[in-house]
């Protein structure tokens, strides 16, 4: 099977690229790491990782200057061009910032940083990013974050949540850090831009207590296989 | 001039940081309603025109110094 290139953008202070790497390749995908002061993606780019960490020392707020990387003109581009960009953590909060994702990651209601195991229920299937999950919607993926508390207004979570662009919440009595409704991970408008807090690249050996996080990683390279078998 | 940015969470947005100071102050026996933290951000401007530099300011307000989202702004310019 052709192995789809899936870049992961490693920023300074980014610190899951190896981790985010090594579950892709182990899924079928080919996963350079571009530093960040690339001015383009890889040739044949099927997706794009932007991975957690701490880029910028979180400094000014999470994810609010790795916007100004060079790689990030690019990586807009190719999702505003229906590219697929999946970002984990400080990824994720890198693409609120960068206006791609709605809502803001704030600090975790307990001020604490969390770290551990949390439930999480996959409400959509229907997407390039949950697709292998039509058989186990509850899945167990670590978080560890001080900044993961989602915030949208509640007009913005109404529609969210009836365009079914909600693909993953914390399970009941499961929510690590205040996230409003629950909200683990949201998907753009257009369904190719996802975003979440738990690390799915942790939790793809039985080693490490779950392979739950192979149903999302999985997916994307499924998805990005596709993506790079259709013409353009 | 120079001007002085202060970035607040807005009204109705979860202010953790400001509950732990707001308890920290009642454990050592202040009486407080209400705290909230926020971020102060000054700027050396080359510019005198206060219309010009408030102009300039609210731009950065809203494109990277505040995030529009969950944080208000106040500008407070002096030359």
């Amino acid at each position: 099977m052709p192995r789809p290139r899936i870049p992961v953008v490693v920023f300074p202070g980014s610190n899951d690229d190896r981790d985010a790497q090594r579950a892709l390749e182990r899924l079928g995908a080919e996963a350079p790491r571009v530093w960040h002061l690339e001015t383009e993606l890889p040739s044949d780019t099927a997706a794009v990782v932007l991975p957690g960490g701490f880029s910028y020392g979180d400094y000014l707020r999470c994810g609010a200057i790795a916007r100004f990387s060079p790689i990030m003109g690019p990586v807009v581009r190719f999702a505003r061009d229906g590219g697929l960009v999946l970002g984990i953590c400080n990824g994720f909060q890198i693409l609120t910032e960068a206006g791609l994702l709605p809502g803001a990651l704030r600090p975790n209601e307990s001020l604490s940083f969390v770290c551990r195991d949390v439930g999480l229920e996959v409400s959509e299937t229907q997407s390039p990013f949950t697709a292998r999950c039509t058989e186990r919607r509850r899945l167990t993926i670590p978080v560890k974050h001080g900044d993961g508390c989602w915030f949208a207004d509640p007009d913005t979570v109404e529609e969210l949540d009836a365009t079914g662009r909600i693909l993953l919440r914390y399970a009941e009595g499961e929510n690590p850090n205040g996230s409003v409704d629950d909200v683990a991970g949201v998907v753009n408008e257009h369904g190719n831009v996802f975003g979440l807090m738990p690390h799915p690249e942790h939790a793809v050996d039985p080693l490490l207590g779950s392979t739950d996080g192979a149903l999302i990683l999985g997916s994307l390279v499924d998805s990005a296989r596709m993506s790079e078998a259709a013409p353009v | 001039m120079r001007a002085t940015v202060l970035v607040r969470p807005k009204a109705g947005i979860l202010d953790p940081q400001g509950q732990a100071v707001e308890t920290g102050l009642r454990h050592l026996g202040f009486a407080v309603d209400r705290a909230h933290v926020g971020r102060l951000v000054e700027l050396d401007l080359p510019t005198d025109d206060e219309a010009d530099a408030r102009a300039q300011v609210e731009r950065m307000c809203e494109q990277l110094l505040a995030n529009p989202l969950i944080e208000s702004y106040e500008i407070e310019l002096r030359t």
